[in-house]
């Protein structure tokens, strides 16, 4: 085990140092991530301007959950590369089953394989949000109240990790990529920007039932921003709510197992 | 006769990668599920907005459930990306072939652009108007249905919808040709997809921006791709009005037309091809 996590560093180590090698292409690869996702902030902030407020919400909560969704994702979407292209660049040429025959965990070697610095990108503007948001609300940060923040930050990477395994495992049965995960991965992200109140029933049920993102994302958060949810759920079910992120990702890489033991060569 | 033979060439170029372009279904569907989700996304928070609005709003909400469904349904239309193939070309120095060809490379470039351009969006335009405009209403959905245009407004629309497919591919073509003097897209293939995104209007329709940004926005290029035709649908831009935005888009591809071709002379007259 021990050993594994120093491979895995190792790993992790030398892609960082390989992109860091194009200095000028890295950095405007990080601009371009900050873009990204700074183009929504900028359309969250025009709509406010515009209207004034959201029903029952202000910008700087709205800003809050925006920080908390893309900051999550980012690390998810670092290290989920190796999965999101297994299908193009492992199943269907074979190579998978190199990763088969060397000694150390599938999981492993592809969470660190083409590990995605860029996504700091992402991670600089998420974490602006959320400071500036914590700042304008008056947010003091207590440990209950750190913890509880960790706890569900914690979970919403665990599950966009989740959705980033399932993304690859269905390659073991399609062969190649299944573009329409980004609905849960990308589509997530951008639901999760929102309060899930302002959205209609089955849509909320979907985002809590099936896909548990409102699990990890609003009911936690509206503990920690020490608000009465419109939904009604009480505080110990909004401080277990969290648990729904490991979960599922115990569960898909329980589903990636199997789609391992299914595959057979391509033999090209 | 003659004019129709020196397009010859041209028209082979649009319609041969079409066809190649259009293999690609099972992406296409894909692609049309995703669609759809974002639209309805975009739908709820803009609805959720509208339900608390005190003052009246610039746009009334069928404007912007029509320019919400159009955006989806148009949306590999935007100048955000280059053809790939094109891109290689100029990396890996085959380039040199296509300066072979006796055709004006500007010409047959844009040829190939424009199939790029329109040959997806054919596809996936198509099911998603079908959808927006017929299914939504049949399942009780008409508020958030694409309604039919007026018959004035429809034909406004029609026209500015061709200068839409040209502006953006004289905006792809611009991104192409800059390919030339960096070797290294990096930037402005990163930098693109965002900036085209906001100023297009895609991200949040622009009448929808606070007053004091209204000026500079309505003067560039962008919202030629998204918002000019889309509120015209809608007759959010009147049939009279919508005529001077129809000159404005004219004016920018032009405009941006000569420039692209006047980078690209200036680029072959210094380019060096890489050999291997």
């Amino acid at each position: 085990m021990l050993d594994g996590l120093r491979m895995f560093a190792r790993l992790i180590g030398v892609s960082v140092r390989s992109q860091l090698q194009y200095r000028a292409a890295f950095l405007l690869a990080c601009f371009g991530q900050l873009l990204n996702s700074g183009i929504e902030l900028c359309g969250i902030w025009a709509l406010f301007a515009r209207f004034g407020s959201l029903p029952g919400w202000s910008l700087a909560q709205v800003a809050f959950f925006f920080g908390f969704a893309n900051s999550a994702f980012s690390i998810a979407d670092a290290f989920g590369n190796g999965f999101e292209t297994l299908g193009p660049t492992q199943i269907r040429t074979g190579d998978f089953d190199r990763i088969l025959l060397r000694p150390r965990s599938v999981v492993l070697q592809l969470t660190a394989r083409d590990f995605a610095l860029r996504r700091v990108g992402r991670l600089a503007s998420g974490v602006a949000a959320l400071l500036w948001a914590g700042a304008e609300l008056g947010l003091s940060w207590d440990l209950a109240r750190a913890a509880l923040f960790a706890f569900a930050w914690l979970s919403a990477v665990c599950l966009f990790c989740a959705i980033i395994v399932l993304h690859g495992t269905i390659s073991f049965w399609t062969v190649d990529s299944l573009e329409l995960m980004h609905v849960l991965s990308y589509g997530g992200v951008e639901t999760l920007q929102y309060p899930i109140t302002i959205y209609a029933r089955w849509f909320r049920r979907v985002f809590t039932y099936v896909v548990p993102f409102a699990c990890v994302s609003y009911y936690p958060l509206m503990a920690v921003l020490g608000v009465d949810d419109p939904l009604g759920s009480t505080r110990g079910l909004q401080m277990l709510a969290p648990l729904a992120g490991p979960l599922f990702l115990a569960l898909s890489l329980a589903v990636f197992q199997l789609g391992v033991r299914r595959y057979t060569s391509t033999g090209s | 006769m003659i004019g129709a033979s020196a397009l010859g060439p041209y028209l082979a170029v649009v319609s041969v990668r079409y066809r190649m372009l259009l293999q690609y279904r099972a992406a296409a569907f894909a692609g049309m599920v995703t669609q759809v989700f974002w639209g309805a996304l975009k739908l709820m928070v803009l609805a959720a907005f509208y339900a608390g609005v005190s003052q009246p709003a610039p746009m009334r909400f069928s404007d912007v459930v029509a320019y919400v469904w159009l955006g989806q349904a148009l949306f590999a239309l935007l100048p955000w990306n280059v053809d790939d193939e094109l891109a290689l070309q100029l990396r890996s120095g085959n380039v040199a072939v296509e300066l072979l060809r006796p055709l004006d490379l500007y010409a047959y470039w844009f040829a190939r652009t424009l199939a790029f351009r329109t040959a997806r969006t054919s596809l996936r335009a198509v099911p998603m108007v079908a959808l927006a405009s017929v299914v939504l209403p049949l399942l009780g959905l008409e508020r958030w249905a694409l309604a039919p245009p007026g018959l004035a407004s429809g034909a406004l629309f029609t026209l500015s919808l061709l200068l839409t497919v040209l502006l953006s591919t004289a905006i792809t073509m611009l991104t192409q040709v800059s390919l030339l003097y960096t070797i290294s897209s990096e930037g402005v293939l990163r930098t693109m997809p965002s900036l085209v995104a906001l100023l297009s209007g895609m991200i949040v329709p622009l009448p929808l921006f606070p007053e004091w940004l209204q000026p500079a926005l309505a003067l560039q290029p962008f919202r030629g791709v998204v918002d000019v035709p889309f509120r015209i649908y809608s007759g959010h831009i009147a049939p009279l009005a919508a005529l001077g935005e129809i000159a404005q888009q004219l004016a920018w591809f032009g405009a941006l037309c000569w420039l692209g071709r006047a980078l690209l002379e200036r680029a072959l007259r210094r380019v060096v091809i890489q050999g291997g």
